[in-house]
């Protein structure tokens, strides 16, 4: 009897061990991620949402006023709004709630050429938390730290293009305890608080869906670039944009033929990543840019040249397998780190990056689609569950200091 | 185009703020007139005049090396090409020592421990920043295993060989034909063979082609000359595709067998296609019937394009499918509206005209060859029962007891994959062997009437400057009056120009 049941139970494991081995697909690579293959999680169930009603001078107006944010970069903020109302996840009932939203459009008064100024945002979101800290008791209840905002802004919380002015700012004082869901990331920095959620810009999924070419064609170029290298407007001796790091990539490898770098921005562009190894992301102003998206949903490994930097949900994803990490000062030896790689390991990352599901995680499309980055998101949220019991204050306590920072912010909106 | 109007444009908006910043800045030292700003103040002085005579903005380098944090220190000394450029505005100094000072407040109050700083930093350049040629080839590497790999996930999985046929003979335009195919063999991703029958028997000029492509190939003769008539042609051309065939049968080739004559042109998409043949397939081949020059032709398809503008004949031969794509017919070229013109013999101008099924549209498996293979089906004759047949084996559709078993290719035939063409010399034409001139050729136009004069330019010493302008002149007004005798008869003005040409040499020497 015994040893039927041994024989039966090495025969089960043979079985087992020989479907792992035949499911493993030789062109795509599972991505495990720092706690299993996190990206295929499923967030509903998991937590629940309650998304705040706010009048719509905050959200719905500033989107009639100017349409453009549907489209540009920062758009993540209105999507997820969008997807939290139909979602599964929101609740009605705020008592059940783990996580609180409130859908604010920071990131729409847009100048004429399109980009967003934010000198109001600080204001319109003070006025913001007054209105949901007076009309509903959650706010008091723990400060803000079982709140979620969603600040796709430069330097996040900040509300400052300008990386000193940013950094005078700080994070708005009244969004301290919450947790904020930007795309800025950078270690050590004042804009980006412990337990943020990175999330990665907003890149178009449809007109990135159009200018697919087929999978077969040899991919031939060896770095891809396109962008700026010296931003002569603002910083016209270089040096201050990207730290001088896109100045150094063009002064060493403008007249090397494997490197096909310049400002011009040709029609051919998604197409032209598909058929690149590589694809340079260096930092600009910030250090993020969509570049890391289409580099990703095309296949081409991402070269990260930003010092400290913070990648869109750095907890599921493992980017230093994915993507090629070069630190700013090695910049004049890009060429020989990159060549250096062995073929192998080059193969494993197109491997990785082929995977679909990483190319899902990547995109906002509508409507939303298991596996997308709100889904990320509401998993990160998830993961930050269940509230430590020291969030939750004392009736009458007073953590924020509702008079902190510049006077100009005081101000109504 | 987005991202980069987007940078221009968050430019723009910044100019604004960020110029706005610096004058505030000055004022705010000004006001103060303390010994501090005097001494700032001379010292702005002296770094304009030093800046002024180096021709570079000579204080940043001084505030670098002073005040500069680790990430700005490993700077070359070539790199301030970019300062360089810009030259000696000394604008900028009141403004730099708050920017310092700024720099030096971030890492002192800053969150732990940031090693990156906000502020102005050096553009690292290496000393030689071109490519290195080590480099460069461990990159093609990469590239060359990337493709390789690519080819594997998305191409055609266990790709077979290739046995290519070709029917060829040496003459003048056989250099030309050979090379272009021998490059597009060379092309190809997969393993070939190439089996090359020659007319006339083996010789040195197409065995001389055949060596500089590194391929695999199979060279044999025929007895036989080329004929001169196309008629013959054709039937020489498909003997000598059998005896190819025998050969691959002989040898016990294996792989897909195609028929590449040397003057056909061929994409490489063919040879992808061809690949996911099983047994005996047919693509679309695209008929270049070139018509000939002669004006009774002109005149014929003038009246032609009246008749059947609606109804141009297609120049493609292939298989036809329906909508469900099976096979129920082939397309074949219409040769009606060249009928009584077409080109009899090789000398003719007259259109060159297909048979009814080029032979280069069929592909089939080398195991239909065999004697003896594992699953050769049932619809395919033995290739020794071609070997008797006295009129010509037109097109391959011989082997076939069925031929409604062969598969269209090339989405069911809608794709021309390859182009027929024959283009030849006259047959009496000559051309040196190999192409290699030995003897040298006549001299056709001498090399005097080039338009630089036989001796080499002197240069000129100072009296000499007078005589030279004057003889610029003299030519100046000899070159008039040939332009004015330009309008005579050319030859007259050949013969002027060389006179007055002459005659300037001669004031020269004088």
């Amino acid at each position: 009897m015994n040893s039927w049941m041994w024989v039966f139970a090495l025969l089960s494991v043979y079985a087992f061990a020989w479907r792992i081995s035949a499911d493993h697909n030789v062109r795509t690579e599972r991505i495990s991620g720092s706690a299993g293959d996190v990206l295929e999680d499923n967030p509903i169930g998991r937590l629940k949402v309650y998304v705040y009603e706010l009048p719509s001078k905050y959200n719905k107006k500033i989107l009639q006023k100017d349409p453009r944010c549907l489209t540009h970069m920062f758009a993540a903020e209105i999507f997820v709004h969008r997807f939290l109302l139909s979602s599964p996840v929101r609740t009605l009932n705020p008592e059940e709630a783990d996580w609180f939203y409130t859908p604010i459009y920071a990131t729409c008064d847009l100048t004429p050429t399109g980009l967003p100024l934010p000198f109001k945002s600080p204001r319109m979101v003070r006025s913001a938390i007054q209105l949901i800290s007076s009309n509903w008791p959650h706010w008091n209840r723990t400060e803000g730290a079982d709140h979620f905002f969603v600040v796709p802004h430069d330097f996040g919380a900040c509300f400052h293009y300008q990386e000193e002015k940013a950094i005078e700012r700080g994070i708005l004082p009244l969004l301290q305890r919450a947790t904020l869901v930007q795309t800025f990331g950078q270690r050590n920095h004042v804009c980006l608080n412990e337990g943020s959620i990175t999330i990665p810009p907003y890149a178009p999924p449809q007109k990135m869906q159009t200018h697919l070419i087929p999978q077969e064609t040899p991919r031939s170029i060896f770095v891809y670039f396109r962008g700026l290298f010296y931003d002569v407007n603002n910083d016209p001796e270089g040096g201050y944009y990207a730290r001088g790091a896109r100045a150094a990539v063009w002064e060493n490898f403008k007249n090397n033929p494997l490197f096909d770098i310049s400002t011009d921005h040709p029609t051919t562009y998604y197409e032209d990543m598909q058929r690149a190894i590589f694809c340079l992301c260096p930092l600009g102003w910030a250090p993020w840019s969509p570049r890391l998206v289409e580099a990703v949903v095309f296949g081409c490994i991402p070269v990260i040249i930003a010092d400290d930097i913070v990648l869109p949900f750095a907890d599921a994803i493992p980017w230093e397998e994915i993507g090629v990490y070069v630190a700013e000062e090695d910049v004049p030896n890009l060429d020989t780190i990159l060549t250096s790689i062995p073929p192998e390991v080059i193969l494993r990352k197109q491997r990785l990056l082929a995977n679909p599901s990483m190319k899902r995680a990547m995109m906002f499309p509508q409507p939303a689609q298991p596996g997308d980055a709100f889904h990320q998101i509401l998993n990160g949220l998830a993961r930050k569950l269940p509230h430590k019991k020291s969030v939750y204050l004392k009736p009458g306590e007073k953590v924020l200091n509702w008079t902190a920072g510049p006077v100009g912010d005081l101000k109504p909106w | 185009m987005k991202l980069s109007a987007l940078q221009q444009s968050y430019s723009n908006r910044r100019s604004n703020s960020f110029r706005g910043s610096a004058p505030l800045d000055s004022s705010a030292d000004s006001s103060i007139k303390s010994p501090a700003a005097i001494f700032w103040l001379v010292l702005h002085g002296l770094c304009c005049l030093i800046s002024l005579v180096l021709g570079f903005r000579f204080s940043r380098l001084v505030f670098f090396f002073l005040f500069s944090t680790s990430s700005t220190n490993n700077l070359y000394p070539v790199p301030f090409r970019s300062a360089v450029e810009l030259g000696g505005a000394a604008l900028d100094i009141p403004s730099t020592p708050s920017n310092l000072e700024f720099l030096v407040n971030k890492t002192s109050t800053g969150s732990s421990s940031s090693r990156v700083v906000v502020g102005r930093h050096g553009i690292r350049i290496r000393p030689w920043p071109h490519p290195n040629p080590i480099e460069v080839m461990k990159a093609h590497q990469i590239i060359d295993r990337v493709q390789r790999e690519q080819r594997h996930q998305f191409g055609v999985k266990n790709p077979r060989t290739v046995i290519v046929v070709t029917p060829t003979y040496v003459r003048t335009f056989q250099a030309l034909h050979m090379t272009g195919l021998m490059h597009s063999l060379m092309l190809v991703p997969y393993d070939l063979v190439w089996i090359v029958v020659e007319a006339g028997g083996v010789t040195n000029e197409t065995a001389a082609i055949l060596a500089k492509s590194g391929l695999r190939t199979i060279h044999i003769g025929l007895k036989e000359r080329m004929p001169n008539s196309w008629e013959g042609r054709h039937r020489l051309e498909a003997r000598m595709r059998l005896r190819a065939l025998r050969i691959v049968r002989e040898e016990k080739l294996d792989g897909i067998v195609m028929f590449a004559d040397d003057s056909n042109m061929h994409s490489m998409e063919l040879f992808d296609e061809i690949q996911n043949m099983k047994w005996f397939g047919a693509v679309s081949v695209g008929i270049l019937a070139h018509s000939g020059n002669t004006e009774k032709d002109s005149s014929e398809s003038v009246t032609q394009k009246k008749d059947d503008e609606q109804n141009l004949p297609m120049p493609v031969q292939g298989p036809a499918c329906n909508s469900s794509n099976m096979l129920i017919g082939w397309h074949t070229f219409n040769s009606v509206p060249y009928a009584g013109n077409s080109a009899i013999s090789i000398d003719d101008r007259a259109t060159v005209l297909p048979r009814k099924l080029e032979w280069a549209g069929f592909v089939l498996n080398s195991r239909l060859l065999w004697k003896k293979a594992e699953d050769k089906p049932e619809w395919v004759k033995d290739l020794d029962t071609l070997n008797g047949v006295d009129g010509d084996v037109e097109s391959p559709l011989l082997l076939l007891k069925d031929p409604s078993m062969v598969e269209p290719l090339g989405s069911c035939g809608r794709q021309v994959l390859l182009w027929w063409l024959r283009v030849e010399a006259r047959f009496d034409s000559k051309f040196p062997p190999r192409w290699i001139i030995d003897p040298p050729l006549e001299v056709t136009v001498p090399s005097k009437r080039t338009p630089w004069p036989d001796a080499p330019p002197e240069l000129p010493s100072n009296e000499n400057v007078v005589q030279g302008i004057q003889e610029h002149t003299v030519k100046h007004s000899t070159k008039t009056r040939t332009s004015r005798s330009k309008r005579r008869s050319k030859r007259r003005h050949d013969t002027r120009v060389v006179d007055t040409q002459a005659a300037t040499k001669h004031s020269e020497q004088n």
